[in-house]
């Protein structure tokens, strides 16, 4: 049943939301030909969006109220199907078949544009799960993580352009020159509470695309560096075609190193500190861990993936500019990590995923994508802050004196 | 019988606030020592003090490990009291709320081992046999308090006994010689309170762990402690074993009020 | 040493640095109360500079006077950016009131990103020419070379809201309420302060200043696109942490060294580092006194 007074809320949100957005929906102003354009149909799309927004809203709140309750009580959470799916050994090793299939034929089977777009979203796979570990696990906002990502690129496009060093030679380079820099800024910037931990990195990785935009002689500005040599395979030329599909093999290779460090990382004493330093920092010290050196490494381990990410972006675009690192970048790696999960490895895979491909192939929504990833961030907080898969905590299980582990 | 932990004139200022005042302490091998006084007298800020999450403003901390070289630890960080064998818990707890149980406590072993990011990536022999032994030490440690039952729980999803006696389970998965408890029975009910009792007196008794609690059951701490030390804004007003304090007027007098003798 | 263009850039950073203590105010305001970065503030800034834009716009094809325009172009930006500050509050903060603070930043964050390309898409990306408003007084001529009457206007404004909000906190029932709450939050409900009022008030406090200062600066510097909050609420930020977060006198006396240190730096050393010099200058603070100047140093409670 529709409660009345449900629906005066709803309508009163509606008009306050016609109210609030009049000016700037309604009224476009063009003060040089001094035109003004009267949008009125933006009127109803607003008042009829907010309120049936404001009933989904009021919802999900009373949902998610519900829930706390519920896991305050002590009633254990539902386990998603797809959770409960994969947790039978037989129904991933399928599913786990299926997309390494999947994986060897997209290439042959879609075109090189989408091989392309492949390519991307799993250098957006790379660079989240990277983000993971110093968001997701040890608990550090960092919003500057692009400048790590620019550093890498960067240092592909430089040595190469004057020492010719080559693509296998600037990878680990690249991820080392990155994680030096997250060690030189963490060394300060880690004692911060925080909040300023986020306010610093974010300027710290506007001051490095500053620089690049201004210092010419270094970075070549603006208009960035060209030409730079896509990955060679021992020592032969490749076509346009097979160098794509190459690149994506390689992709797929690193993303599978990526998962299967970030795996063994977080299951191990290293990672247990980070998670310990995430949910209270002083208890962590108590109890005898270093924070300052946790933090350092979590802060370079993240940006030496970013480093290495930013050489393969190098390589795959055969041209980069400062323009390709700006903030919002870190800001859409962040909402990748937010909405697959913090902590979680798959939830950043299928984040990376969704926010990657599905601007592209649902090109009317790409117009919007900037909207829709604020949107989601702020939803995501409200209603689902462990995002769409929430980690699982490593179990053990002990038969009486002898510790056997099991996953 | 040999002090393990000797405090000397310390002193701590908020601003222009004095929260403690030129204060001594000492905790002997294999004591239980109280540490009581009325709310707000210091207590926790000396036991911050202790443990390096404040620096204070003058005073030493002394701490002479059985069969070890005495170091002044004043000035430390956190983690380097904790690595020295002093551990603590915390009066509102302080968990790691998303880790499991056994998680918790494999943290507190954390200090006591070794395996770093090269070990954790390659899994090398060295890594996986420490890594187990972690495991395994966490889980006799767990043994101990009784906590066996809640192994893979999250810790925010405990009863809340058990949570303070997690705190306790992880606190002494360091590895401590003196273990200072901060309010260890706050919240719990009588039956829960009386086996905290027989808990603490194991731990001294069979791991060799000496103990600094401050707490407000005084049946507690009467029955518990080898010696008691009374705080009040700050100062030490009196120390001695519980029948002097119990019949002590300057503590008397502190905790009921001026005018008990008028 | 050239003794005027010395003073030039001593009122040019008095000006910028009233204009970023408008701003500042906000942060320093809201981080007072629930110790959160409000990044959106930046944006509603920006909305308040936008919908003044289109006021003026509006009006003066309808051919009101000047003085006219300028006043109802202020007020309906004033009051178009406290209605923002006071939704946003609603719907990204408020349900997070008690959730880790990662989560409230992180939404804090979404929000900014969202209202500003929710301006990019219903507005335009284009740069707009913004009208300068305030005429040039007569007897500003002979040192208009150095200092415009619209510089004057802005520090007017920016001292008298500074006057305003100090007797505000001061006397009033509800600022007597804010700073209780900021003390302590747990204990001013307990003494029956509504904390909620509390929070809604400095939201809208804070966002009426930062329109203020929108539609001055943008008067000044005439035009504005929908980027313009993103570094104006970073560097309004920088000055807040800088005079000490939390603090109102340290929000303005922030924003002043930051607007002389921006000025003479680009004066005297380059002008292609503008940006970099508040951020530089926010690293040093922060890892030499993170109180900032005005600010004291708090320990946390354990």
């Amino acid at each position: 049943m529709i409660k009345f007074s449900e629906i005066k809320k709803s309508l009163f949100i509606s008009i306050w939301f016609v109210f609030l957005t009049f000016p700037i929906m309604v009224i476009r102003v063009n003060p040089i030909e001094k035109v003004i354009e009267w949008r009125w149909h933006n009127i109803m799309l607003v008042g009829i969006g907010s309120f049936i927004i404001s009933y989904i809203w009021r919802y999900l709140l009373k949902r998610k109220e519900l829930g706390d309750q519920k896991a305050k009580s002590g009633e254990e959470a539902k386990i998603s199907m797809i959770r409960e799916a994969l947790s039978n050994p037989r129904v991933f090793k399928m599913a786990m078949f299926g997309v390494g299939i999947l994986a060897v034929i997209f290439p042959f089977v879609f075109s090189i544009y989408q091989t392309n777009i492949m390519i991307t979203a799993l250098i957006y796979v790379m660079l989240g799960l990277g983000l993971n570990i110093v968001v997701g696990l040890a608990g550090l906002l960092d919003l500057g993580y692009v400048a790590f990502y620019a550093v890498g690129a960067y240092s592909y496009a430089l040595l190469n352009f004057h020492y010719g060093i080559g693509f296998w030679t600037a990878l680990p380079i690249g991820g080392a020159l990155a994680a030096c820099f997250g060690i030189i800024l963490g060394f300060p910037v880690l004692r911060l509470r925080g909040d300023y931990l986020a306010i610093v990195t974010l300027g710290f990785g506007e001051i490095i695309r500053i620089i690049l935009e201004n210092w010419n002689e270094f970075s070549f500005g603006p208009s960035g560096i060209a030409n730079i040599p896509r990955p060679g395979f021992f020592g032969i030329e490749l076509s346009l075609n097979n160098s794509i599909t190459y690149i994506y093999f390689l992709m797929i290779g690193l993303t599978l190193l990526t998962i299967f460090v970030v795996k063994r990382l977080q299951d191990s004493r290293i990672g247990r500190a980070w998670i310990a330093l995430r949910e209270d920092e002083i208890a962590c010290q108590a109890m005898g861990i270093d924070k300052t050196k946790t933090k350092l490494t979590a802060f370079a381990l993240g940006a030496t993936w970013a480093g290495m990410a930013g050489v393969i972006f190098a390589a795959k675009t055969t041209f980069i500019n400062p323009a390709s690192f700006t903030v919002w970048e870190s800001i859409i790696i962040l909402c990748i990590v937010v909405l697959g999960g913090m902590g979680s490895v798959v939830g950043v895979i299928t984040g990376a995923f969704i926010l990657m491909l599905l601007p592209e192939y649902l090109r009317a929504f790409s117009e919007y994508r900037m909207l829709i990833f604020g949107a989601i961030l702020v939803t995501m907080m409200v209603f689902r802050p462990g995002g769409m898969i929430s980690t699982v905590r490593r179990t053990y299980q002990f038969k009486d004196e002898t510790a056997e582990r099991k996953r | 019988m040999k002090s393990i932990l000797e405090v000397k004139n310390m002193t701590m200022d908020f601003g222009g606030l004095r929260a403690l005042d030129h204060l001594d302490l000492d905790v002997a091998e294999g004591e239980i020592v109280a540490l009581i006084g009325p709310n707000g007298a210091g207590k926790t800020t000396f036991f911050n003090c202790i443990t390096g999450i404040y620096a204070p403003t003058q005073g030493d901390v002394l701490l002479m490990p059985p069969g070890k070289k005495q170091t002044r630890i004043n000035g430390f960080k956190p983690n380097h009291v904790t690595e020295r064998g002093l551990a603590r818990t915390f009066q509102n707890i302080r968990l790691f709320a998303n880790m499991t149980v056994l998680e918790n406590v494999m943290i507190g072993r954390h200090c006591r081992s070794s395996s770093g990011i090269l070990g954790a990536v390659f899994r090398n022999r060295k890594t996986v046999s420490e890594e187990q032994k972690v495991v395994k030490d966490s889980y006799t440690i767990l043994e101990k308090i009784g906590l066996t039952a809640y192994v893979n729980e999250f810790a925010k999803n405990l009863p809340y006994g058990a949570q303070r006696r997690l705190e306790i389970a992880r606190a002494m998965a360091t590895d401590p010689f003196l273990l200072l408890l901060d309010e260890p029975a706050a919240g719990m009910n009588v039956r829960e309170t009386e086996e905290l009792d027989e808990l603490i007196v194991k731990i001294r008794d069979e791991e060799q762990i000496s103990i600094l609690l401050i707490e407000h059951d005084m049946k507690l701490v009467m029955s518990l402690s080898d010696r008691i030390f009374v705080m009040d804004y700050g100062k030490k007003i009196a120390q001695g074993a519980p029948v002097e304090i119990q019949n002590n007027p300057v503590v008397i007098k502190a905790y009921l009020g001026e005018d008990i003798d008028a | 040493m050239d003794w005027e263009y010395f003073f030039e850039l001593l009122l040019g950073g008095l000006t910028r640095g009233s204009i970023y203590a408008l701003i500042a105010l906000g942060y320093t305001m809201v981080y007072g109360i629930i110790q959160l970065i409000n990044f959106a503030h930046g944006e509603i800034y920006m909305i308040g500079a936008f919908t003044g834009l289109i006021v003026i716009s509006v009006l003066s094809l309808l051919g009101l006077n000047q003085i006219a325009i300028i006043f109802i172009a202020a007020m309906v930006a004033v009051i178009y950016s406290t209605a923002y500050g006071y939704t946003v509050e609603k719907i990204a903060y408020k349900p997070l009131r008690n959730a880790p603070r990662l989560s409230a930043l992180i939404s804090a964050i979404g929000m900014s990103l969202f209202l500003y390309n929710y301006v990019l898409l219903a507005q335009t990306s284009d740069f707009l020419p913004f009208p300068n408003l305030i005429p040039e007084f007569e007897f500003m001529e002979p040192y208009s070379h150095i200092f415009s009457s619209n510089e004057l206007v802005i520090i007017l404004v920016t001292a008298m809201v500074m006057i305003l909000l100090t007797l505000l906190i001061k006397f009033t029932k509800i600022g007597k309420a804010m700073r209780a709450t900021a003390q302590d939050k747990e204990m001013a409900m307990l003494v029956g302060v509504d904390v909620n009022r509390v929070i809604s008030a400095t939201f809208i406090i804070g966002s009426a200043t930062a329109a203020l200062g929108g539609i001055l600066i943008a008067s000044h510097i005439g035009q504005i696109n929908y980027f313009i909050g993103f570094i104006a609420g970073i560097k309004a930020f920088v000055a807040a942490v800088l005079g000490g977060i939390g603090s109102i006198p340290g929000a303005v006396l922030g924003s002043l060294v930051l607007g002389w240190t921006e000025s003479f730096a680009t004066g005297y050393i380059s002008s292609d580092y503008e940006d970099v010099f508040a951020f530089i200058f926010l690293v040093l603070i922060l890892i030499f006194r993170p109180a900032g100047i005005l600010g004291r140093t708090d320990t946390e409670k354990v």
